[in-house]
């Protein structure tokens, strides 16, 4: 039977709880506002052609397959590729129109859902996909193992997206996250190599081709790390907050809770020596993801806090 | 054209049809909607649901049994709720290899299978009555970003012309490939990948260089950024009332399930 990979990923309605479903079209509201801004500057009037053609290409990609091993075949997501070729804002234009598609025209995802859809495998993949592979730039140097940091940058995108997907059904209540964390993610890990392969492959091809296409996005990629970092902030926020979750039930609220306690009595560094192994109780879960929010909380004021001061600086 | 990229549209001159697309997108949203906030267990009021969408359907044509099979689609995902079964606790009814199934569990399961599937076909009542091109003005009409419509508007109609280059490079490769019967075609997997990475490289090169051509003629053509289109049509509220009904009717048997559930 055809199963495209990606249909794990596409939410139908009913899955999720209407609060949850409609947090995920606030997050997608926001990010399309900053994605339309960004790239206006960027590209201008050349905006609508380049991006739409590029969205169907995206669509047409996906039909690519390759057989990988026992009957499982290779298949494209995109939103690595597009966002290390384009540009992060323009990926996740790119993305959500692909995602909006798939749900107006073939059912493909639901469309209360397409909120939290558009946001997993549009807005952050594609972020999250792009930030990783600048990092590691940043890290290995620019000419080191491209090939090799695109790859590891597009499995991360597919990785962060099942996780996402994860965490939004558990929050519905539609699955438990103990079963459909590790579930997802098993799954996205084979996907997502994938995704890898294919990814170096077509930017292996388009560097031998058109180098020039290949250029930094430097100017084009404002702020997309740090709202990368902000929406795993928010779906942290979303996953321990009892607001949002339609029906958690007694123990899962409890643990909340004292997720919250401890995350207010103790500094976050003193979270790590209570390390436990994940998904054995919920308490240790959501201790970790406390962990986790805590952390990047911390990371955030930081980042947000030097670029204060470098901007008080510069002018 | 491959199977999978069928549109669900189907031409025709029914009152679903003739609706105005902005009256039929709130509709099919409040329809998604009012399924996804019945709460689960109450199989009376999912019965009334579908047989009120069954009756929108008969408006536009559509027999409730062709609209149950297009929405079958959703069917495969629901494996992610699959583990509901044995997870929530209740009552045991059966034994699966050692895992207990409650039936708290499929009840819910069942809940969520059930929502799921009217849920699409209230979101088919859009697709098959409306050309793609009406849904998109009516999303304009509703405050969608102009820019944002206009992409997905320009995706959709390169959208068929790509997917054919994909097919005809998938079509090439096939060609080439060729295999004995129960043996995989080609070289190792870093091959296949490299031969499956230079198609996507080679369908962007084509895909981005076909968007500086379309940029081209635009611009000749006196394009500067703003995509004209007509003003839409003054809201037909006569019909836009009637498509009210089966919206009251959903918030009643919403209603109805809550009241149940108390009951119960």
């Amino acid at each position: 039977m055809f199963l495209p990979p990606v249909i794990a990923l596409h939410i139908p309605d009913g899955f999720l709880s209407v609060p949850v479903a409609a947090f995920g079209w606030l997050l997608l509201v926001a990010a399309l506002a900053a994605a339309l801004r960004q790239t206006r500057a960027q590209l201008g009037e050349r905006q609508v052609p380049m991006m739409g053609v590029i969205a169907a290409f995206v669509f047409a990609a996906q039909m690519i397959n390759f057989p990988v091993a026992g009957g499982t075949s290779g298949h494209l997501v995109g939103g690595a590729l597009v966002a290390i070729l384009l540009g992060p804002w323009a990926a996740v234009l790119v993305m959500t129109s692909v995602i909006a598609v798939q749900a107006l025209l073939f059912q493909d995802g639901g469309l209360l859902a397409l909120g939290f859809n558009a946001v997993n495998m549009g807005v952050l993949s594609a972020l999250v996909g792009y930030t990783v592979f600048r990092q590691l730039s940043r890290l290995a140097g620019e000419d080191r193992g491209y090939l090799l940091r695109a790859g590891i940058a597009a499995w991360v995108s597919v990785e962060v997206a099942a996780a996402a997907t994860a965490l939004q059904l558990a929050v519905s209540g539609t699955s438990p996250l103990t079963l459909a964390l590790p579930a997802m993610l098993g799954i996205h890990a084979a996907i997502g190599l994938g995704e890898a392969l294919i990814t170096a492959g077509a930017l292996a091809f388009i560097r031998q081709t058109r180098p020039d296409l290949l250029q930094s996005h430097t100017a084009a990629a404002r702020g997309s790390g740090w709202v990368a970092a902000g929406l795993v902030i928010a779906l942290a926020v979303a996953l321990v907050s009892p607001l949002a979750s339609s029906d958690p039930d007694g123990l899962e609220r409890v643990a909340i809770d004292q997720g919250f306690e401890e995350l207010a009595q103790e500094p976050g560094y003193e979270l790590l020596p209570d390390y436990t192994i994940p998904f054995v109780e919920h308490e240790a879960l959501t201790t970790i993801l406390a962990g986790v929010l805590g952390v990047l909380a911390v990371a955030a004021v930081t980042y947000g806090l030097a670029r204060f001061v470098r901007r008080g600086q510069s002018v | 054209m491959n199977p999978v990229f069928r549109e669900r549209y189907q031409q025709g001159t029914t009152a679903l049809h003739r609706l105005d697309a902005r009256v039929k997108l709130v509709m099919a949203l409040l329809l998604a909607l009012g399924v996804s906030l019945t709460p689960e267990g109450v199989w009376p009021v999912y019965a009334l649901q579908w047989c009120l969408i069954a009756a929108v359907g008969a408006a536009g044509g559509l027999s409730a049994w062709r609209l149950g099979r297009a929405a079958a689609v959703a069917l495969p995902f629901t494996l992610a709720a699959a583990a509901l079964v044995f997870t929530t606790p209740g009552e045991p009814v059966a034994r699966a290899g050692g895992l207990v199934i409650t039936g708290a569990g499929l009840a819910r399961f069942l809940s969520i299978v059930l929502k799921s599937w009217l849920a699409v076909q209230a979101a088919l009542l859009l697709a098959m009555t409306t050309p793609f091109d009406d849904i998109l003005a009516a999303a304009r009409s509703l405050k969608v970003p102009d820019t944002l419509v206009a992409i997905v508007g320009f995706m959709y109609r390169y959208l068929y012309v790509l997917v054919d280059e994909a097919q005809s490079l998938l079509r090439a490769r096939a060609a080439r490939s060729a295999a004995l019967p129960g043996k995989p075609s080609g070289g190792s997997l870093r091959w296949r990948a490299r031969v499956a990475g230079g198609m996507v490289g080679s369908l962007f090169l084509r895909s981005f260089e076909r968007s500086e051509r379309v940029y081209a003629a635009m611009l000749s053509r006196g394009y500067d950024g703003r995509l004209r289109g007509f003003a839409p049509p003054p809201l037909d509220w006569r019909s836009a009332g009637w498509a009210a009904l089966p919206v009251l009717l959903m918030a009643v048997t919403v209603v109805l399930a809550f009241v149940f559930r108390s009951s119960a």
